[in-house]
């Protein structure tokens, strides 16, 4: 399948990604490629067949807890790791003008 | 200290408890050694020196006081820089967390502290766990201990080239879609992927979490064994980790395999094998005969289509995991960040490397409006046509022989403009990650350049001991030199 460099772009913006010119005509490449190898997969009639979404074992079905409140991380602890912070919270640019 | 390099957990062991070195000694030689080859190997993005010692000093402590020092008692560990330790980096070997500093500590990593093991640094590997050669780190590459000119292999290449390149007995990697045992089986050390759900993931930084697992480095067959029991188990952080018990795969370690049953699938052993690594896999096979294990051929045939499958639904989940990365919590921030949608894009452009990059592109398409049934879903009905041949194949068979990699360890720079035929390098890991089971690499001689060859042992979920004890009886009947 013939993947546009606006396809690309339409993607990266999906993504919250910014590509030059020059990623952007060789990512459009590589999809176009890759994609063409799995298109083999349409030579499979997989009607009927329950996709496998998560690997299931007999008798291990995702065990349930109690919902119990327990300690999580304090505050301080999670703020540390940001690149900005401030009155307990992220900061991030101004996304609302007065 | 003499054979530093070819220490395992039990000589370890021997060593502190005879008296003939203390933990600091050992640990402080670690150091060393690991320290002292880094510029060229590239295998450590940091040290852990004080988290080391102080390991070490604890582990003295319990012997002067009499008490047990833990099934990895003062044993030098490597950990992958995917799998976060507590004060200490955790990059990934990504610019989007350069700087960033765990705040807790991987569940895998609180055990094997808890067993004693002595941390000494975090490896280098393939950006966030994708990729092939190691090559994709956005540091510096790994060099394989068996030939600096090549690549160890991905994406745990510095764990598996620190236990095989004398830099610590064991070490902790992660495996998707072959990360653990194809760089063991390039550098020549013994690399488990567990059943999935067998090792809690919590503390594992998330690539495709349908897929990633924590396993085990080691020399011998014998320390994996110890060291999976370990880290294995159930964990209320992870509920895809398993309740089912852990068994003492050390203890219950067997060399009596006769009578095991074997398949060997033909779909692993067609067009595209190096014929060096087919002859040492036969001669593999042969050896396992002479142990009394009984061969025949089974047949995986949805294997062609695994390749396309996994890297559809690999990078579905990457995209979906990776979108965390948006400068605001506790990634790369850009500098230059007018608006908030700016930030974000500039913060992630500046975060991520090509392969990281085209990972998400890829995901992103699958799963957007008008291709997912046709790609994402698509790919995991095939994923469960993968996982009945496996369970078709495992009613009549033990354990499934196979090569790990198509070719030896490649040249730096070799596959990297082709980044399908990279993925395609991953054919015979790749089915056992999309059905779960328990995978494992183990030595099986040298190509004729003297590159080491890996065989592959799969069993069905939960059937690690098997495995193990294939593993085991090949090595003491003098497999692993071939």
């Amino acid at each position: 399948m013939k993947i546009t460099e606006e396809e690309v772009h339409r993607i990266a913006r999906l993504a919250n990604l910014r590509l030059t010119a020059e990623d952007t005509a060789r990512y459009a490449r590589d999809l176009e490629e890759i994609l063409d190898y799995v298109d083999q997969l349409g030579e499979l009639d997989t009607s009927g067949v329950e996709p496998m979404a998560q690997v299931l074992h007999e008798g291990n079905a995702a065990p349930l807890r109690p919902d119990d409140p327990g300690r999580s991380f304090e505050q301080a602890t999670a703020l540390r790791c940001a690149p900005l912070s401030g009155a307990g919270h992220f900061k991030v640019p101004r996304v609302i003008e007065r | 200290m003499q054979n530093y390099r070819k220490l395992t957990i039990e000589s370890v062991r021997q060593g502190l408890l005879e008296g003939r070195f203390s933990a600091r000694e050992l640990a402080q030689e670690a150091l060393r050694t690991c320290e002292a080859g880094n510029g060229d190997s590239g295998v450590f993005l940091s040290f852990t020196p004080g988290r080391a010692l102080a390991a070490a000093d604890r582990v003295d402590a319990r012997i002067a006081a009499g008490r047990d020092i833990g099934p990895l008692g003062g044993v030098p560990l490597a950990v992958k820089d995917v799998i976060m330790t507590e004060g200490e980096r955790t990059t990934c070997a990504s610019r989007a967390l350069e700087n960033f500093v765990a705040p807790y500590s991987a569940t895998a990593v609180e055990r094997v502290e808890e067993a004693g093991a002595v941390i000494v640094g975090k490896t280098n590997c393939d950006e966030f766990a994708m990729g092939s050669s190691n090559e994709n780190s956005a540091f510096f590459p790994v060099r394989n201990p068996a030939d600096p000119e090549r690549v160890p292999g991905g994406s745990s290449g510095g764990s598996a080239a620190a236990v095989a390149g004398g830099c610590t007995p064991i070490s902790l990697g992660s495996d998707t879609g072959g990360s653990i045992r194809q760089p063991a089986s390039f550098c020549g050390a013994v690399g488990i992927m567990p059943t999935y759900g067998r090792v809690s993931r919590y503390g594992l930084v998330a690539f495709a979490s349908s897929l990633d697992h924590i396993g085990p480095f080691s020399r011998t067959v014998r320390d994996s064994a110890t060291l999976l029991r370990t880290i294995a188990g159930a964990d209320p952080f992870d509920s895809t980790a398993a309740n089912a018990s852990v068994p003492d795969y050390a203890a219950d370690l067997s060399a009596d395999v006769a009578g095991l049953k074997i398949g060997i699938p033909p779909e692993y052993f067609a067009d595209g094998l190096d014929p060096a690594v087919g002859e040492r896999i036969e001669a593999g096979i042969g050896r396992l005969e002479r142990l009394g294990c009984r061969t025949r051929k089974i047949s995986l045939p949805h294997t062609r289509y695994a390749i396309a499958s996994y890297y559809l639904i690999c990078t579905a989940e990457a995209s979906s995991n990776l979108a965390r990365y948006d400068g605001v919590r506790y990634s790369k921030r850009s500098e230059s960040s007018g608006t908030l949608s700016d930030m974000y894009r500039n913060s992630r452009a500046e975060s991520f490397g090509p392969e990281v990059t085209r990972r998400i592109i890829l995901g992103t398409y699958v799963l957007s409006a008008g291709y997912y049934d046709a790609y994402y879903r698509k790919a995991q009905e095939v994923r469960a046509l993968i996982a009945r041949d496996f369970s078709e194949a495992f009613a009549e068979v033990d354990a499934i022989i196979t090569p790990v990699s198509p070719f030896p360890a490649f040249k730096l720079g070799e596959k990297t403009s082709d980044p399908l035929q990279m993925y395609l390098s991953d054919i015979y890991t790749i089915t056992g990650s999309l059905a779960g089971i328990a995978g494992m690499s183990v030595p099986c001689g040298r190509s004729p350049e003297g590159l080491p060859v890996g065989m592959q042992i799969l069993t069905n979920h939960f059937r690690e001991q098997t495995m193990l004890n294939l593993g085991h009886a090949f090595e003491l009947d003098g497999g692993f030199e071939g």
